[in-house]
This record gives C-alpha cells, sequence and structure tokens, in this order.
C-alpha cells in the first residue's frame, strides 16, 4: 500500500468534512477496498473510515420499508429478517468474516459488476440515500464500477420498499465466490421486478422482458423460450457470454420458484 | 503516525501506526503474537482471522486503527486459563484437524465464531461457515469433524481414524 | 512398553499443542537484529529484452540500502538443475542458465528484475517502483506446440530451440509396439490436457538471510522441505559457500506438496545480500507473488493409445506427452515427465509392450516442477481415463476390464525399467466395492433422477513409485544427487532418545510417528523420544521429505541408528548382567538374560553408557549414540483403488461430489490417524485439480490466475467426507518397517475417479459424445461439453 492518513470520523458532517480534502477517499468495511490498496491499484491521500459513525448504521422497518444505515455491515443485515430475501443474500455474501466487516453502502458505492447487493436494490426499486439526496435504484447504477454518486457523496442509507414475494438465487464464480449470475426478483406493489449481476458487461440490470412474463404469470414456466443475448455478457475464463447468457434464464427461474 | 490501544487477549498492548498498518500487521509485529498467520493478500485464506468485540474478521483486512479501542481475541487467548488447550482446541487435536498448522488459528476462530452463534451445527452449516478459511493440508474432513465434536455432537460414524 | 504408542496406534500429534496454541515457529515468524527487507521488482511482461535497468533515483530514497540487478550477480552461478535426461538420440537435455536476478531478458511473467533491500519493506516497494527499468517486449510463446514450431521465438537465444529434450522410453520397445497396434484387435485413443496447477501451501515463502562476520558464516532460515539440499546447491552452485560455513534451517514449515523443495532466486539473493550488506535480509512472499514466483505443477498435454486384443487384454500402450517446463529448469524439473511419470505407464495392468514419448518444451511462463504426486498423477489420470473409455467402447464393465487386466504375481518386471515387489490389487478393488457400497448405486441414481440431477460413478485404480531413493537407481536416470536418508540416535545418559533425522516434517506428523517406531522397537514410551529436524547445523547431511519417502526411507534410517543402539546397548546389558551377548533380549525396554528372571532396566544400561564405572571398556567406547544412512534397493508401491459418485446439475453444468471413496495398499502402517489425514489431503487436492483448478495465461504470457480471486482453492463446501481404508496391506519386502509411504496417493488417485464419474453421467443421460472433458470441470466447460 501506499501511504496515507487514516480518519475516523464519528460523525457524518465531520466524515463530510474531511471527505473535501484532496484525493481523500470513503473508507467503509474495506473488504474491497484493501486489496485493491495492496496491490497499489489506489492512492488516495485520506481515507475516511465510516464505520465509526454511529448514525451511519443500524435497521429500521417502518411502514413496510425497510431503512438500512450505510456502514451496516452484512452480518447485521443477515440477521435482521424483516426482508427476508435481502437478509438471505446479506448472509452468503463473501464468507462470515467479510460480513462482520463490509457494507451494504460500500458495496453499492463500488458496484462491482458480480457484487450480490446491486441486483437487491435494482430488484427492489430501493433508494440510495445519501449526504445530498435520495436517488432511485433506476438511475444509480450507471456501469461498470460507475454510479450515479459524485466525488465526496456518501451513502447514508438505503431504503428497501419491502415486496410481497422476493427471492436472490446466486450461482457462484468457483473461485472468488461472487456471482457468476445472481438473480434477484420480486413482485409487489412496484410490479415485478428482476435484476441480473453478475453476468453483463454494463453490470447489474433489469430483465424487463422476463418482468413482463411474470407480471401476467408469477412462474417459472412463464419464462419458458425467454433468454438474454449473449452480447454484451461477460466473458472470462469462468463462462463465455453464451453460458451467462443461458445461466441468466436458468437462475431466473429457481429465482422465481424460491420467491414462490 | 498515529498511537493506538488494544485490548489482546486480555493485554493493553499500544504501539504507533500508519494509516495503512493492517490489524495483523499490529498483532504479529506490535503485540508479538505470531500465531496469527497471513496467507494470502486478497481476504481468502482466514489464516488471519481474529475476533475483534467478538466478532470474526479477517485481519490482514482491516487496519490497526480501526481497532483502537477495540478488545481482540488470538490464537494465544484461546486455551483454558490453567493452559491446558480450550475444547475447540483440543477437538482438533483428538480429530487430527490439522497438519502443517499454519491454517489453524484461523479455522480455530472461526469455529469458536461459529458454535457461538450456532452451538450445534449441521455438517452442511459447518462447511458453510468455513468457506472463508482455506486449508491445503486437511481436505477439510477432519476440521469439520473436529468442529462437529466440540459442538457436542456425536462424530463416532464419521468414517476413519 | 508402548501399550498405546507403538506402530500401528493412531496417536493424538505431540506437534499439534504449539500449532493450536499459537506458539509455532515458522521462518515469518522470525527476526534477526538489525534485519532490513527484500522487495524484487518482477517482470510484468512475459517476454523482453534489458535495455537497462536504472536505479539511480530509487537508491536515493528514504530507507534504501542497496539495490541489486542482474549485473550483480555476473561471475557468481546461477540456479542448478539437479537433474539431467537424455534424449531419445543419447544426447543431454539442452539445460539453459537461471540467473538469481534476471540478465540479458526477462522470461516471464515474475522474473525478477532487481532487488531493493531497504529498512522497511514499504520503503522497498516505494523505492522498487522508482527503478526504470526500459524493458522491450518480445514475441513471447506460450503454447507448447506453437513454440516448438520452426520460427517460434527463443526462450532461451543460446538455445537450438524452445525443446529442452525429446525422450523415448523405452526406446528399444518402439518397433514391437508399433507392430502391436497394427495388430490390434480394438484401439483405444485419448487426447487430454493435465493441467497446469500452483501447489499453494497456505505458508506462502519466506527467506532470512544472515551472516557472521566474525565467523565467516552465513545462515538462511527458509520454507524449505529439504534444508540439506537447499544448503548444498545453493552453496556448491551459486554462492560458492562451503557447507562448513552454510547453515540452512528450516523451522516450521506451512505446507510444501513440492513447491517448497526446489531452491529458488530469492533464497540465494538474501543469503548472498546478507553477506555483502552485513545485515540481515528478509524476504516473505505475498500470495500474489506466489502464484508468479513458486515452481508450478503438472501441465501436460498427451496423446494416449491402448491396443486390445479379442479378448479385451491390454496388448500395448503408445503415449506422446509435451510437458511444459517453464522460462527455466527448476530444481527437478527434468525428472517429472519422464523417470516420475513414463515409469509409471504400465499402472496396475500387466501391459506387455509400453513406449512413451515425452517432449519437454520451454515457454514464457513460470517453471514448473514437483506438485503432490509429480508425474505419477499425470500417467495415472491418462491411464485411468483411456481404460474407462476403452471399456465403454467396448461395452464392458470398466471394472471387469480392469481386473482382467491386473498384474497378479509380484514381484512383476513392467516393460517401463521398474520392479513392483508388492501389491493386491484385486484385494484394494473388492474393499472399494465394499466402503463404497457400489452394489447400491442404481438405488441412489434413481434418487439424484428424482432431483432432476445426473448421477455418475468413476472408479479407476493407480500404482505410485514413491519412497523416492535408490540412488545406484536414481543415478543410472539422471539425478545429480543421492536419495538416500539419514538419522542419527542419541541416548542420554538416564535413558530419553533424541532423533536427529534428514527427513522434514510440514505437516506429516514426524514428531508423532518416528517416536512410536522407536518406543516399538525398545519397549519405552514414545515420550521418552524426541525428533529434531530442520537445521543443517543438528541433523546429518538428509535429502528431505518429499516423494512420499519420510518414513519409508527416513524412518528406515531412524530404524537402522536404532538397531545398532540396541546392538550396543545389548553388549553393556550382557556386562551387567554377566551374562553372554547372544542370551541378552530387549522386551519391554528391560534386557534380559534369555530362561533367567535376571534383567536390567533400559535406564540403568544407558546410565552405565555416560557413567562407564562397571563397562566394558576394553570392547566397546562410552556413549550411546549411533548414524545410519540408509538407501533402499527400490522405489515403493503403494496402490489403491478409488470411487466417486457426482451428481451433475444438467441446467448448469456444476458438479458435486456426493461421495469419495479410497481404498489404499500402504503396507504396514504406524499411525493410522495420520495416514487417513494425508489421503484426506491428498484427494481435496485431487478433487480441486479436477473440478476448480487451473493455472491459465493469455497468449501473451499474462497470468489470468493470478490471486484466489480466479484460482478456484477447494473450500469445505466443495468436498464431502470421505470413506478412506487402509486394510490392505501388502507390506514392503524391501525396507525394514515395510511401509509405503501415503503423502501422494489420495491426490495421485482421485482426479480420474471424479473425470469418469462425470463422463459417466453425462453418458448415462444420453450424451454419448461426451467421451472426455479436460480439467478443470467448472460448470461452464460440463455444460459447454454436454451443449456441444
Amino acid at each position: 500500500m501506499y501511504a496515507f492518513e487514516l480518519e475516523r470520523p464519528t460523525t457524518l458532517a465531520d466524515a463530510i468534512k474531511a471527505l473535501g480534502g484532496e484525493e481523500a477517499q470513503p473508507l467503509s468495511g474495506g473488504q474491497t477496498l484493501i486489496p485493491t490498496l495492496k496491490q497499489r491499484l489506489a492512492m488516495p491521500s485520506t481515507l475516511v473510515s465510516l464505520t465509526g459513525i454511529d448514525e451511519l448504521k443500524g435497521i429500521k422497518n417502518e411502514g413496510g420499508t425497510l431503512t438500512i444505515g450505510g456502514a451496516t455491515c452484512h452480518a447485521d443485515v443477515a440477521k435482521d429478517g424483516s426482508y427476508p430475501a435481502l437478509s438471505d443474500l446479506a448472509g452468503h455474501i463473501g464468507d462470515p468474516h467479510v460480513r462482520n466487516r463490509g457494507t451494504i453502502g460500500g458495496s453499492l458505492a463500488n458496484n462491482d459488476p458480480s457484487a450480490c447487493y446491486p441486483a437487491a436494490a435494482l430488484a427492489s426499486g430501493a433508494t440510495i440515500v445519501t449526504n445530498n439526496r435520495e436517488i432511485a435504484a433506476d438511475n444509480y447504477f450507471t456501469g461498470l464500477f460507475e454510479t450515479a454518486l459524485d466525488e465526496g457523496e456518501i451513502i447514508t442509507a438505503v431504503k428497501f420498499p419491502i415486496p410481497e414475494k422476493a427471492a436472490y438465487v446466486k450461482f457462484e464464480q468457483p473461485a472468488s465466490r461472487f456471482a457468476l449470475v445472481g438473480v434477484f426478483v420480486t413482485k409487489g406493489a412496484n410490479g415485478v421486478r428482476v435484476a441480473v449481476t453478475g453476468a453483463s458487461e454494463g453490470g447489474v440490470f433489469r430483465w424487463t422482458e422476463a418482468e413482463e412474463a411474470l407480471s401476467s404469470n408469477f412462474a417459472p414456466s412463464a419464462l419458458e423460450g425467454l433468454s438474454v443475448p449473449a452480447d454484451g455478457m461477460i466473458g472470462d475464463l469462468h463462462g463465455t457470454p453464451e453460458y451467462r447468457a443461458h445461466l441468466v434464464g436458468v437462475i431466473t427461474k429457481r429465482a422465481v420458484m424460491k420467491a414462490g | 503516525m498515529t498511537n493506538v490501544t488494544m485490548t489482546i487477549n486480555g493485554r493493553s498492548v499500544s504501539g504507533t501506526v500508519e494509516g495503512r498498518t493492517l490489524l495483523s500487521t499490529f498483532i504479529r509485529e506490535t503485540a508479538g503474537a505470531t500465531g496469527t498467520h497471513v496467507g494470502c493478500d486478497t481476504a481468502q485464506c482466514g489464516a488471519c482471522t481474529v475476533h475483534v468485540n467478538g466478532a470474526s474478521v479477517k485481519s490482514c483486512n482491516m487496519f490497526a486503527m480501526e481497532a483502537d479501542g477495540a478488545d481482540v481475541t488470538t490464537i494465544e487467548g484461546m486455551a483454558n486459563a490453567d493452559g491446558s488447550l480450550g475444547t475447540i482446541q483440543q477437538a482438533f487435536q483428538d480429530h487430527h484437524g490439522l497438519q502443517c498448522g499454519f491454517c489453524t488459528p484461523g479455522m480455530v476462530m472461526t469455529a469458536a465464531a461459529l458454535l457461538k452463534e450456532n452451538p450445534t451445527p449441521t455438517e452442511g452449516e459447518v462447511r458453510e461457515y468455513l468457506s472463508g478459511n482455506l486449508c491445503r493440508c486437511t481436505g477439510y474432513h477432519n476440521i469439520v469433524k473436529a468442529i462437529m465434536a466440540a459442538s457436542g455432537q456425536d462424530v463416532s460414524s464419521i468414517a476413519a481414524e | 512398553m508402548p501399550a498405546d504408542g507403538g506402530i500401528g496406534a493412531p496417536m493424538k500429534r505431540r506437534e499439534d499443542v504449539r500449532f493450536l496454541t499459537g506458539t509455532g515457529r515458522y521462518t515469518d515468524d522470525l527476526n534477526r537484529p538489525g534485519q532490513a527487507y527484500v522487495y524484487f521488482l518482477r517482470s510484468s511482461v512475459a517476454h523482453g529484452k534489458i535495455n537497462s535497468v536504472n536505479t539511480e533515483a530509487a537508491a536515493a530514497m528514504p530507507g534504501v540500502i542497496r539495490i541489486f540487478t542482474g549485473a550483480d550477480f555476473e561471475g557468481i552461478g546461477g540456479l542448478p538443475c539437479g537433474w539431467q535426461v537424455t534424449d531419445k538420440h543419447g544426447q543431454p537435455m539442452q539445460e539453459p542458465g537461471h540467473p538469481v536476478l534476471a540478465q540479458g531478458k526477462v522470461r516471464h511473467v515474475g522474473d525478477p528484475i532487481a532487488a531493493v533491500v531497504a529498512d522497511t519493506l514499504d520503503q522497498a516497494r516505494d523505492a522498487a517502483e522508482a527503478i526504470e527499468a526500459d524493458i522491450e517486449e518480445l514475441p513471447a510463446v506460450i503454447d507448447m506446440k506453437k513454440a516448438l514450431e520452426d520460427g517460434a521465438p527463443k526462450v532461451h537465444d543460446d538455445l537450438t530451440s524452445n525443446l529442452c529434450y525429446d525422450w523415448g522410453f523405452v526406446e528399444e520397445n518402439k518397433g514391437a509396439v508399433d507392430e502391436a497396434f497394427a495388430n490390434a484387435a480394438h484401439v483405444t485413443t485419448l487426447e487430454l490436457k493435465n493441467q497446469r496447477l500452483v501447489a499453494n501451501p497456505m505458508e506462502p515463502r519466506v527467506a532470512i538471510g544472515d551472516y557472521d562476520p566474525a565467523g565467516d558464516n552465513s545462515t538462511l532460515y527458509t520454507t524449505s522441505q529439504n534444508p540439506h539440499v537447499i544448503r548444498l546447491l545453493m552453496g556448491a552452485f551459486v554462492l560458492g559457500i562451503p557447507e562448513h560455513k552454510l547453515r540452512v534451517v528450516a523451522p516450521d514449515v506451512g505446507g510444501g506438496f513440492g513447491t517448497k523443495i526446489f531452491h529458488y532466486a530469492e533464497e540465494a539473493f538474501c543469503t548472498f545480500a546478507a553477506k555483502q550488506l552485513r545485515r540481515p535480509v528478509k524476504w516473505t512472499s505475498s500470495r500474489s507473488e506466489a502464484f508468479m514466483s513458486d515452481a508450478h505443477g503438472r501441465d501436460h498435454v498427451t496423446k494416449i493409445e491402448l491396443a486390445l486384443d479379442a479378448d479385451n487384454n491390454f496388448t500395448a500402450l503408445r503415449t506422446e506427452t509435451y510437458a511444459n517446463m517453464g522460462a527455466y529448469l527448476s530444481t527437478f524439473a527434468p525428472s517429472v515427465p519422464t523417470w516420475l511419470h513414463g515409469t509409471l505407464m504400465a499402472g496396475n495392468y500387466k501391459t506387455p509392450l509400453i513406449y512413451v514419448n515425452v517432449k519437454a518444451v520451454f515457454t514464457n511462463t513460470v517453471p514448473v516442477d514437483a506438485y503432490r504426486g509429480a508425474g505419477r498423477p499425470e500417467a495415472t489420470f491418462q491411464l485411468e481415463r483411456l481404460v474407462d473409455k476403452a471399456a465403454r467402447e467396448l461395452g464392458v464393465d470398466p471394472i471387469a476390464l480392469r481386473r482382467q487386466n491386473f498384474i497378479t504375481q509380484f514381484p512383476y518386471a513392467t516393460p517401463v525399467a521398474v520392479e513392483y515387489d508388492t501389491g493386491d490389487y484385486e484385494a484394494t478393488m473388492a474393499k472399494l466395492e465394499e466402503i463404497a457400497d457400489l452394489s447400491g448405486f442404481e438405488a441412489r441414481l434413481e434418487e439424484s433422477k428424482k432431483k432432476g440431477k445426473l448421477r455418475g460413478l468413476g472408479v479407476n485404480c493407480y500404482i505410485e513409485a514413491c519412497g523416492i531413493a535408490p540412488s545406484h537407481l536414481v543415478g543410472q536416470l539422471g539425478a545429480r544427487a543421492g536419495l538416500y536418508e539419514s538419522a542419527t540416535v542419541r541416548v542420554n545418559a538416564t535413558g530419553g532418545l533424541v532423533v536427529m533425522t534428514g527427513s522434514h516434517s510440514h505437516g506429516q506428523g514426524h514428531e508423532t510417528a518416528f517416536p512410536q517406531v522407536i518406543a516399538e522397537m525398545i519397549g519405552i514410551d514414545p515420550s521418552m523420544v524426541e525428533i529434531v529436524h530442520g537445521d543443517t547445523a543438528n541433523t546429518p547431511m538428509g535429502m528431505g521429505t518429499y516423494g512420499s519417502r519420510s518414513l519409508a526411507v527416513g524412518g528406515s534410517a531412524m530404524v537402522r541408528a536404532t538397531e545398532k543402539i540396541i546392538n550396543k546397548a545389548k553388549k553393556i546389558a550382557a556386562h551387567l548382567l554377566e551374562a553372554s551377548e547372544g542370551d541378552i533380549e530387549l522386551k519391554d525396554g528391560a534386557f534380559s538374560v534369555a530362561g533367567t528372571d535376571k534383567s536390567v532396566a533400559w535406564g540403568d544400561v544407558t546410565l552405565a553408557a555416560y557413567v562407564p564405572h562397571n563397562y566394558p571398556l576394553e570392547d566397546i567406547e562410552p556413549g550411546l549414540e549411533e548414524t545410519a544412512f540408509y538407501d533402499p534397493n527400490n522405489f515403493t508401491y503403494p496402490s489403491g483403488a478409488y470411487a466417486c459418485e457426482v451428481e451433475v446439475d444438467p441446467e448448469t453444468g456444476k458438479v458435486t461430489i456426493e461421495s469419495f471413496a479410497a481404498a489404499d495398499d500402504f503396507g504396514n502402517i504406524v499411525n493410522p490417524m495420520i495416514v487417513s489425514g494425508q489421503v484426506h489431503g491428498g484427494i481435496a487436492q485431487g478433487i480441486g485439480q479436477a473440478l476448480l483448478e487451473g493455472c491459465v495465461y493469455d497468449e501473451d504470457g499474462q497470468l489470468l490466475t493470478g490471486s484466489y480471486m480466479d484460482y478456484a482453492m477447494p473450500r469445505a463446501d466443495d468436498v464431502p467426507y470421505y470413506a478412506v481404508d487402509h486394510s490392505c496391506q501388502t507390506p514392503c519386502t524391501h525396507n525394514p518397517l515395510g511401509v509405503k509411504g501415503c503423502g501422494e496417493a489420495g491426490a495421485i488417485g482421485s482426479p480420474p475417479a471424479v473425470v469418469n464419474a462425470v463422463v459417466d453421467a453425462l453418458q448415462r443421460a444420453g450424451k454419448t459424445e461426451v467421451t472426455h472433458i479436460d480439467m478443470p470441470l467448472s460448470p461452464s466447460r460440463v455444460w459447454a461439453a454436454m451443449n456441444q
């Protein structure tokens, strides 16, 4: 790692202030960022740790909306249970130790194309709350490791409307155990939403054809004959674009079945 | 450089660290507790697993400053007060749950975290909980068996010595 | 009396206590006063001409002590190769130089260009980034067959081509083999890859060089399986330090699996730099660095053919293999695809005619050398996949075809130059059928069908040649070293013993198993025996631990030394008992006179040896300490039969291992608990190779699997509990313990079982066109095979 200053503010206001500095970068759970720093692929002058800020942590279930503080770790979401599909997802990110450190805000801010949380946020029609504004998930994910966040803007909370039915199924890349393809489906006030992670070169996306088919018949059979094009899917040593495209269909069916 | 103080296995340890100093480095070099091992640099092997305020973490994937004021337990803190092996440690010896010993501290710390959360796990739950800890020697058979035994479950029907 | 601690007892391991309490001492746990740190600047290109390396700005950076480049090693030896293979024309292999730091060219991603020594590791790494290395990238050769094409870029400009050797074995048999194929009733052919693997012991490599100017003594602390070998190779061939001025210490070592056998540049560098700088120099590999600097394993491309007569008897076997050497010859690399591979091609079968051709090839990749099993897994995989394919083509039961062709008479001289002393392949197959419940397979198949899963059963046999030794034989085969082992047994005055062994334990449990042998021999408690290993300063010259050799060779040396101890002790006892030496019996830790009640305890005899007041000084010397070197006259030949059941998800191609059973014949067993553990670990590595692991380069020589994010290591939930059995025992006839070695068997025997099972599952599902899938059988590959 290159040398940097590490600041540990205890209030959001202090964190925002610290992030105003030149080459300052937020540090949440660090489960992705620290390995990146070890490879010297990032060179921040200051890291501002968000995990010491109590107001960024915690989970509230009010009026059918689950609000999760940005610095809440995966293990806490897994334990919560008020949005079972989301807790199930959180309980299978990385491994137990990673789940004790990694946070929802960190995951969504990083927007790794193989991460789990982006699928949950997009399929749930979640709202990303930052220190400045609220961003609908549909407008938040803008590409590979790209989001609508501005420099110095941090995720303070994520609001999930709890759907009537939902499930997440992840097909793991054998080495990293990230999603080779992960599909989150929901059925609720927003209709049916299907979000796919791991597969596309553009990052997480909604599979609208599947959503339409499932809107009239929320059952795996509704997806018969539907497929996503291999064009634009990720191809690497763990799977060709064709394989990933195929998996999107299979895993979506399984997610629908799991959602019941 | 910043001064940090934490409790490691009941002993208060202070030291001066840089922002980039990892918790694993602090434990090994400042506290001199070399039982915590570093086996990779992508936070996957789990040899460096310790408990921070009761939660298992990969100490090579956390900065020392983030553990300032924390209560840290490492493998050196797992034996009984009289120095004899603790229940999990004893089960690892009884069931040959280790060979070269390098991953062992992380395995024991992970087993302790699991059994705290889930006192009588199934075999599948043990295997899943170990997904962040790599062992290249044992093929996991005897690690899983040792953890099952440490939880008080009968392992006599599991094959082999 | 060793009631529960002699040979055959599942004794708990004494070394566990330190590993379980965090008090083990691995190399990285050691620090020397005033120690500096080295960071290696490594090549980011696979092949390049070094135009210049400007270290001026870097040398001026904070904390930098000195920066070394290839120029600092001009006139100093390169890393030697310990094995010379002779090709089919009788010519020695092409043997390129291997400088400690790159000179002239870089030849693989990770090749060290410069070494920065600084007060701290961060300072060294910071300075390394300031080195201006002008490297002109050259076209790289990665694919072996392309590397052998005319006009291919040469890895080593001073060699005639990228061909290290073209080896024929046994060359004289080639005509007869070809004739047998011409006359065959059936020929089965299979082309396959045995993919490149990375050994990945959980402890990354570490080296600390130290120098004492007062005595002109150098010390190297290193993560090695064989400290004496490192002392010899590094001292004699690289740095020119005589052995009495060089000490090599390998303390607790966190796994080796072959990759810690070899002498590496970093070891030589730290030893060299410590003397130059008069400061200890420490290097600790990161895992990322390990992926591009630890020797890799396997990487063979093979075409294998089996000829059968009309009665399905094997009549001949013919193979052609391309073996990747990587960019340089690692310590024992040339021996792996030849003598550790070709000699095993008979397997468990009485195939009368065999011809093996191996072309070893230089490429712009990390050097390849022994990894658990080394050559024998490659041999077993080809042969056992081929026999399975033959059975399918002939419409016969694969187990029956194997049984029909089993070797049944021992000793058995194979057509590939080795003589199996003992074995009972029918017994291990029968045991396998029992422990794997093969008769219940059909019922399990139905259960899987109900779940929508494709179930398959794979069975295979294996034979290995291990207990790697006979010096007279390996010398003829090109080894530049002997392969004996040594032990010094020191008995103290009060009866306790210390065994100083040349074997090295890095997970194998020598500290527990070796004392069990002595406890049995003398009739004392094993706690009276201490094992010392891993330090050239206090152990006799030994060859170390690999090739499943520790107990078979090192244990035998210990037995020989202990026999000398007992013989001398009997003389002392005879004197004390005023009896004839021939009448003295040793039992339960006491010497007695046969047919009388006169006896003297072990401790009284040992005390007499050191307090020789009443002692036959005219006949024997005081003291009780003996050394033995043991060099057996043959390899040992463990064998067995393995079975794997898998389920394949037809929609995703994902394979899950439903069960795995191993019936092994290891000859006599000293500690069955440890033996089972060795088999478990080997099986997991074999399953890892079959389903998960693979080291992949792109066509430019960039390493695509440079971390655990892309190199899939087996984890606890990838594998099941294994059923292992080693009750079939045909003791080795030529070592005093009758042991055969068990360290590699699991890794040798398991990959074909898994692949056979997956192919079986697909065949049963009607995918008859799928006769082979190259490892690793990742979901995407299995899916592609099903949908080809």
